[in-house]
């Protein structure tokens, strides 16, 4: 498996960008920090553009940012395969390429309709201009808000495991995982607390 | 005839797998040809993990990459022919298109049937509407071929199932830790009158054949397992490939399986090289010529051939009677962390008694004008990973509130009742007649729907399932199922194609060419040296996951083959 370095060229322009943040955001919403609890950021400021940007981008790279490699991070131990992305066959970047052009079209659509002023308006604002946005459009950006918020952050999304540590989630814990003890007893000798 | 090996098989998954291991072990050469791509072993000696295999949620739940991509291998659905030709073209009930097939990602529950699954017909009697037959081999045919299997693949777990078939030795290994969700709902199970235990699971408690023990990483169900714990099929690919007498071809796809002038004989397959990738225009048809040919490409693919190729059908009952497990899911949420969705192997505990039934279910069938009713191996388990909960609760103000709470996750514990699907002729897989694959060929269309025997089934288990949730503990239950029946389905979050992913049944075994496939070896009535070493072949769907069975299966047809039959213990062999 080889990677090129080369720097990915930009999906979207500093409008898109920062309009496609705003919309993150208003899709998944941060959340201040509670009791005990970190705050959650908002997907886009967690790097849901970089997410989008590393996508749309996928085939920039050799091999494409598709599929991260493994077989763990090396957050919890062994070696840090997840950088070494998997090379896809000649058919499944037929398939990607075509899935990838179709998102293109959509964010580049979408956000125009959105309007470059977005990221200045207030919540209600916001909505009215969600609502009369396309959607399928609106379908596509709330998921890739969420992948980008809580998947692993190889993928451009989830900025130093913000989204993970608002969930008090370890994300991947290969090789190591979890002692039989956490599995079965993770309150420990008191139990659970009922 | 010359031949390029004494048996070409079409599909790595546990089918294909447990073929290729049976026949090199007998010094038979094989050829697998797998459609999909290889993300599991090296083919080359030593043979060791690619290292594909993560703990990435994206990477598995949502960018396919085990196959099959959708886009270039799309299927169809429809409930009856009163949708017309479809409802649904994408992902229907996909299983991986890899090499290791649905084994790779699969969490590996694998329990035998038992005595009864194979008699249904006899035992329990007919029901109107549906097909249900007895098998034409009994438990006792098959148990050496369990006991085969559960070496093979690795299995561990206990005996302490009261209702258990009888077995000829202990399970090869004990079992691995308890989820914690499970450490209460098995107690509470048993308060209310259940018999939970725990599941018979493909993963090594402690090393075993050379592979580690799990390491519990949370990521089990739809993963490939990243210290390679599970067994199936890797175990049985490797020790095909260590016997030099094993060639893997992955991208061929089979599109064809070539025969003598009187059609009788099969003389090899014809694939698609798909290696050649798109720059090559049409892919490259190549042939493999070989003694036998072993159909494993799984219950969907292996009708959707046999269908394009116009082979095995006299009785016109290729690809009917397609059985998926209706799915009747129980969620309950506690009011602390269960850690179901991180912590474990998304299932380890199980209990049959809504298969076995009592007086009550009994009674549910009588109110319901039926004669009986059997559900399904209930899976005590965790929920999925946060993408997938993320997705659930819709964008807004709420999100980060609700994903911190996470009653959907981390305090949620989830019962999966496998409900037994009743044959029915038209509940079938057949060839869409528009949707076209990436290379032209037709698409497989799924057109299924419960019968009333399932609804009533799940109806009498839903509120048994809440009441134990609510015994162990949980604050809130809710029942729901899929596919999702009554009322409004159009938005259902898991879709409206069911999303079992045992599918068993469209090349039924029989004693008559008359009303089934293949034979009681698993041979084509019509091309006797072709086999279906897959699920296709099941009789009844049981409630039980099918794979262990289908192992079983391949086994003792690729034995029967070879001519070293395993031979049958018999109940008094000091097991239960
Ligand atoms: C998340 C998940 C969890 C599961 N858990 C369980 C469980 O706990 N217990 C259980 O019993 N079962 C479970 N299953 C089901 C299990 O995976 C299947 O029963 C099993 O994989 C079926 O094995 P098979 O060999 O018949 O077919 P498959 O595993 O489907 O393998 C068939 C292979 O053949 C290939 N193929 C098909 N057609 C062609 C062709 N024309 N040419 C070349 N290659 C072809 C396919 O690409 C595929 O790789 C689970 C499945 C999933 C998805
Ligand atoms: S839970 Fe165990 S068997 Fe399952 S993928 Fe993780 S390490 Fe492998």
């Amino acid at each position: 498996m080889t990677e090129s370095n080369q720097p990915p060229s930009p999906q979207l322009d500093a409008v898109e960008r920062r309009t496609l943040v705003a919309l993150f955001d208003t899709l998944l919403p941060a959340a201040p920090a509670t009791d005990g609890a970190p705050p959650v950021p908002g997907a886009g400021t967690a790097g849901g553009d970089r997410y989008v940007e590393q996508l749309l981008g996928a085939f920039d790279h050799d091999p494409p940012r598709i599929w991260a490699g493994g077989p763990s991070s090396g957050r919890h131990g062994g070696e840090d395969g997840f950088g070494r992305f998997l090379e896809l066959s000649g058919w499944e970047a037929v398939a990607w390429r075509t899935r990838i052009a179709g998102w293109a079209e959509a964010y580049r659509t979408g956000l125009a309709q959105l309007g470059e002023d977005f990221g200045d308006l207030d919540d209600g604002e916001r909505a009215t201009r969600l609502d009369r946005l396309d959607e399928s459009f609106r379908e596509l950006a709330f998921e890739h808000a969420c992948e980008a918020l809580y998947g692993d952050p190889v993928y451009g999304g989830n900025a130093d495991s913000a989204g993970w540590a608002a969930i008090d989630f370890r994300g991947d814990t290969a090789p190591t995982g979890w002692t039989d003890d956490e599995v079965s007893h993770p309150y420990g000798e008191a139990g659970p607390p009922w | 005839m010359v031949t390029d090996c004494d048996a070409v098989i079409v599909g790595s998954g546990p089918g294909g797998a447990t073929a290729a291991h049976e026949f090199t072990r007998a010094g038979w050469n094989v050829v697998v040809l797998e459609k999909g791509r290889n993300h599991l072993l090296e083919l080359e000696p030593p043979f060791g993990p690619l290292g594909h295999m993560s703990n990435d949620e994206l990477k598995f739940t949502r960018r396919h990459v085990l196959g099959p991509d959708p886009l270039l291998e799309p299927r169809s659905y429809r409930r009856g022919v009163d949708d017309g030709e479809r409802i649904h073209v994408g992902d229907v009930n996909n299983l991986p298109s890899t090499v290791g097939g649905g084994g790779v990602h699969a969490d590996g529950k694998l329990p035998r049937f038992r005595e009864e699954d194979f008699t249904l017909r006899s035992s329990r009697g007919p029901v109107e509407g549906a097909d249900v037959v007895d098998w034409p081999i009994t438990y006792a045919d098959l148990e050496p071929y369990y006991a085969e299997a559960e070496r093979l693949v690795g299995v561990a777990g206990e005996e302490t199932n009261p209702f258990a078939a009888w077995r000829s030795g202990p399970y090869p290994m004990p079992p691995g830790a308890d989820m914690f969700g499970a450490t209460l709902s098995a107690p509470a199970a048993e308060r209310l009158g259940l018999h939970p235990y725990r599941a018979p699971t493909g993963a090594n408690s402690i090393p075993y054949d050379g592979r580690p023990a799990c390491v519990n990483c949370g990521f089990c169900g739809y993963y490939g397992c990243p210290v390679e714990a599970k067994g199936d099929p890797v175990a049985l690919l490797r020790a095909a490939l260590r016997t030099g007498r094993c060639r893997i071809v992955p991208e061929a796809m089979v599109v064809g399986i070539t025969r003598t002038p009187d059609g009788r004989t099969a003389t090899g397959v014809r694939y698609l090289d798909l290696s050649a990738g798109p720059e090559a225009g049409d892919p490259p048809v190549r042939e493999v010529r070989s003694g036998v040919v072993v159909l494993a490409g799984g219950a969907f693919e292996t009708p959707r051939l046999l269908l394009r190729d116009d082979l095995g059908n006299t009785s016109d009952q290729v690809g009917r009677n397609l059985m998926v497990h209706f799915q009747t899911l129980t969620v309950g949420a506690f009011p602390f962390r269960v850690f179901g969705a991180s912590r474990g192997r998304s299932v380890t505990h199980v209990h049959d008694d809504h298969i076995v039934g009592d007086a009550a279910q009994d009674a549910a069938a009588r109110d319901a004008g039926l004669p009986w009713v059997r559900g399904g191996l209930v899976e005590h388990g965790g929920a999925a990973g946060p993408v997938q909960e993320a997705l659930i609760y819709g964008p807004g103000a709420h999100h980060p509130e609700a994903m911190r709470d996470s009653s959907l996750r981390e305090r949620l514990w989830v019962f999966t009742m496998q409900g037994e699907d009743l044959a029915r002729p038209e509940n079938r897989v057949d060839l869409d007649p528009t949707i076209r694959d990436a290379w032209g060929g037709p698409a497989g269309r799924m057109t299924w729907s419960p019968h009333r025997h399932e609804l009533v089934a799940s109806a009498h288990a839903g509120p048994i399932l809440e009441a134990v949730l609510r015994e162990a503990g949980a604050e809130w239950t809710v029942t729901s199922t899929s596919p999702p029946v009554g009322g409004d389905v159009s938005g259902h979050p898991m879709g409206l194609a069911p999303a079992s992913r045992h599918v068993v049944g469209t090349a039924r075994m029989g004693s008559s060419p008359e009303d089934s496939v293949v034979d009681p070896e698993c041979r084509l009535w019509d091309c006797e040296n072709v086999v279906v070493c897959d699920s296709s072949v099941f009789c009844t769907s049981t409630g039980y996951g099918p794979t262990l069975t289908l192992v079983a299966l391949a086994a003792r047809t690729a034995r029967l083959l070879v001519g070293d039959p395993l031979s049958a213990a018999g109940p008094g062999s000091g097991h239960r």
